[in-house]
């Protein structure tokens, strides 16, 4: 239900004009404004929470369509936030909103200061859902000032915010705004790759060469049968990130969150591979994908991290002790 | 939408979960001083006392009728059970073809006389079988099969060579597939049939040893010359042999065993590095890790589409191509993090279980259909051919 209307809404309202605007670091205001409208952004609460209490089968189609249509909006990190603010029992975020751990700012005092690094439209939020140490704090605008420029490879703002603000909203953390993001982020991956392997279908169901379109040969064939592999794990991966998110494991936010990473990669380079040269300019909507699942991978802690945090848990457990680790994740 | 759907899991229920506790202790009683070596055969070990200690505990023909020495447990239930068993590098040769295809060909397709004859006593842990399929000019073009059966009063009169037949010198019996039509090029995939045949009570069959590069007698070749199978030991009907061996494949292709085959040599790889402090370590056992529990995922998925009766065969053509590339990189994985000479003779566990599993691994992506297979029905899935 709810995502055939995300479909709709988009079908009409994020052509490939919008998407040119919002690379060039334009914000979609009438796109933010349906979104809105139809609550999209309190899709991951529970009904209590004033959310719409969606399955979790639900909450991830939805984050996926983010992902199928490249949507250029911090759509999925306001979800995040709200679900992070809302679960700390603090007021939910009355417009856009941005997530992020920020260890490095200091407390004097009652005063909230230092930077944050990276926020995707950190200009255009309503507020953030800023984790220090233990504690969640919600920094409204006039918190912070935009320090630093900074762009994602899709060419979508990152910059980095300067805090000042008298922190007089807080609670303790509830979890994680690292596993909420990489959570977010992997489904938004499967998202992208479902619209990969659609496009690379179809380009090579079409596109003609030597007499015969190009998924009549057996080579091609084999890369899309490689792709389709990596996106059946890249889906998994996300719902056994949320599932594991759910229960606070970070080491199955780790799992998932690793496997779609990997998997961006390698799909987005079969899928440009597969498009031959149109695939590699910016006119070709595939380039919306590839270079969003360059940018998804990275962000909400880096590979390294998420990989050490694991590994080190697999040396814990030992021989004897890996596979019913394994079990649990 | 393209993407091949892949339903959620079965839940993790109290029942399943205190299966997998109470099967754990019966592996670790089972399997005591198995060394590694010995269980990095994975599925290559054949011992007859394990198997029948299997089938009196209850863990064979788990989902199979009671009124054929089944449990009626779920396909869920099943599935616990074969991964704990791999996991644990348990021999499970001699049960191992019977419990996850013969049998449930035999449910699907077999007459009762033929059910009473055999379903107990693969439950029992009792019988094992082996798959007839390839011959010496018919691997991944099954249906180029040559092994003629000709029909003869009561009994059919077989004629041809299989080979690579797994386990064939220590088996009960074979499912034997062949061709009973004419042969003509309409013919190719009508024309056969698949015959249930006594491998310690069939004259006219001789058994030859193919000896593998581990060195290892495990499969063989299996001459038939005019060889007498009673004909009430046809499995289904007499030219539906093309379907009913897609099925058995379908049954063949499902499993866990498609990715854990060398979860050994990860455990010794995590033992030896135990204690060092090593980013590289760490990097590379999560993301083996995140591959590892991704893949189960999916595996676990399919018994959820076996569970609800639905087609499985594609999604598990994906898990069996993910699987093998996954079990066949260990080797590597392990040689960038430790050192050592790997031999059948070695200095230390870790690296007799390398040698091991580098010897066995090529065989990963060619047994039960081919890695280049396998894609084409992918990709026939994707609607491109
Ligand atoms: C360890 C092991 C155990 C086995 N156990 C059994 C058993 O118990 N019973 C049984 O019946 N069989 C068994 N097999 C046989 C197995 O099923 C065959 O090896 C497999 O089907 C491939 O056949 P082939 O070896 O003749 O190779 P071929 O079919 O000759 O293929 C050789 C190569 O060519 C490729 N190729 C073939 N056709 C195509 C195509 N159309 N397009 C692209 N590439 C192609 C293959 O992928 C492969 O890489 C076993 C094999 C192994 C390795």
């Amino acid at each position: 239900m709810l995502a055939d209307m995300i479909e709709r809404l988009l079908e009409r309202h994020l052509d490939d004009s919008a998407q040119a605007r919002a690379r060039g670091g334009e914000w979609l205001p009438e796109l933010w404004a349906k979104f809105e409208e139809m609550g999209l952004p309190l899709a991951l609460l529970s009904e209590e929470q004033g959310g719409f209490g969606l399955d979790p089968a639900d909450q991830g189609e939805a984050l996926r369509l983010l992902g199928r249509h490249a949507v250029p909006l911090p759509v999925a990190e306001t979800m995040g936030a709200n679900r992070l603010l809302a679960a700390a029992g603090l007021p939910l975020a009355e417009g856009a909103a941005g997530l992020a751990r920020a260890d490095a700012l200091t407390l004097n005092e009652g005063r909230l200061t230092g930077r944050v690094a990276r926020i995707a439209w950190g200009d255009k939020l309503d507020c953030l859902a800023l984790a220090v140490g233990d504690r969640l704090y919600r920094v409204p605008r006039s918190g912070w000032t935009v320090a630093e420029a900074g762009l994602a490879l899709n060419f979508q703002p990152r910059p980095t915010l300067q805090i000042d603000w008298t922190a007089d909203v807080s609670a303790p953390l509830p979890h994680c705004p690292l596993a909420e993001g990489s959570t977010l982020r992997a489904f938004q991956i499967a998202g992208a790759l479902e619209a990969a392997l659609d496009m690379t279908l179809e380009h090579t169901g079409t596109r003609v060469q030597f007499g015969k379109p190009l998924s009549k040969f057996q080579a091609v064939q084999h890369e899309l049968a490689k792709l389709a592999g990596e996106l059946a794990c890249a889906t998994a991966a996300a719902d056994l990130a949320a599932e594991a998110l759910a229960r606070c494991d970070l080491l199955g936010v780790a799992a998932g969150s690793l496997r779609a990473r990997e998997a961006a990669g390698s799909g987005a380079s079969i899928a440009t591979q597969m498009h031959g040269a149109i695939g590699f300019t910016r006119e070709h909507r595939l380039q919306l994908f590839t270079t969003s699942l360059w940018t998804w991978r990275d962000e909400f802690g880096g590979q390294v991290s998420w990989a050490k945090l694991l590994g080190q848990a697999a040396l814990d457990a030992g021989g004897t002790g890996y596979w019913p680790m394994v079990t649990a994740l | 939408m393209s993407s091949i759907a892949f339903p959620r899991p079965p839940e993790d229920t109290a029942a399943v979960i205190a299966l997998r506790t109470e099967f754990r202790a019966f592996l670790d009683k089972e399997l005591a001083g198995r060394s590694p070596r010995a269980r990095s055969d994975n599925w290559y070990g054949f011992d007859r006392g394990f198997s029948r200690a299997m089938g009196q505990a209850g863990y064979l023909g788990m989902t199979w009728s009671k009124q054929y020495g089944g449990h009626e447990r779920s396909a869920y239930e099943r599935y616990v059970v074969v991964e704990e068993t791999l996991a644990a590098g348990a021999p499970v040769g001699a049960h191992w073809i019977a419990d996850r295809q013969s049998g449930p060909s035999i449910i699907k397709f077999g007459t009762e006389e033929q059910k009473e004859l055999l379903l107990p006593g693969i439950a029992a842990g009792e019988l094992a079988f082996c798959i007839g399929m390839s011959e010496p000019d018919s691997g991944s073009d099954l249906a180029a099969t040559r092994t003629r059966a000709v029909r003869d009063g009561g009994n059919y009169r077989v004629t041809g060579t299989k080979v690579w037949t797994s386990f064939a010198h220590e088996a009960d019996w074979v499912i034997l597939f062949c061709r009973t039509g004419s042969g003509g090029p309409t013919d190719r995939q009508q024309g056969t049939s698949q015959l249930l045949v006594d491998l310690k009570n069939t004259p006219g069959l001789t058994i030859k040893p193919i000896i593998d590069l581990a060195g290892q007698h495990h499969f063989n070749e299996m001459h038939f010359e005019d060889a007498i199978v009673p004909a009430n030991m046809l499995l289904g009907e007499e030219g539906n042999g093309w379907n009913q061996v897609m099925s058995e494949l379908a049954f063949e292709r499902s499993g866990p065993e498609r990715f854990l085959s060398s979860i050994e040599l990860l455990y010794q790889v995590i033992e030896a590095l135990k204690g060092i402090d090593s980013d590289a370590a760490q990097i590379t056992l999560g993301r083996v890790t995140a591959r590892l529990a991704v893949l189960r995922r999916l595996s676990r998925s399919v018994t959820a589409m076996l569970q609800s009766g639905q087609d499985a065969a594609l999604q598990a053509a994906i898990v069996k191509d993910v699987g093998a590339v996954f079990e066949q990189a260990m080797p590597d994985i392990a040689r960038e993090l430790i050192d050592a000479e790997p031999g059948p003779i070695a200095a230390s566990a870790y690296a007799s279980v390398l040698a091991n599993i580098t010897l066995n691994a090529p065989s990963w992506s060619l047994r039960g259909g081919t890695r280049e297979i396998l894609r084409g029905i992918i990709a026939r899935g994707l609607g491109t051919r």
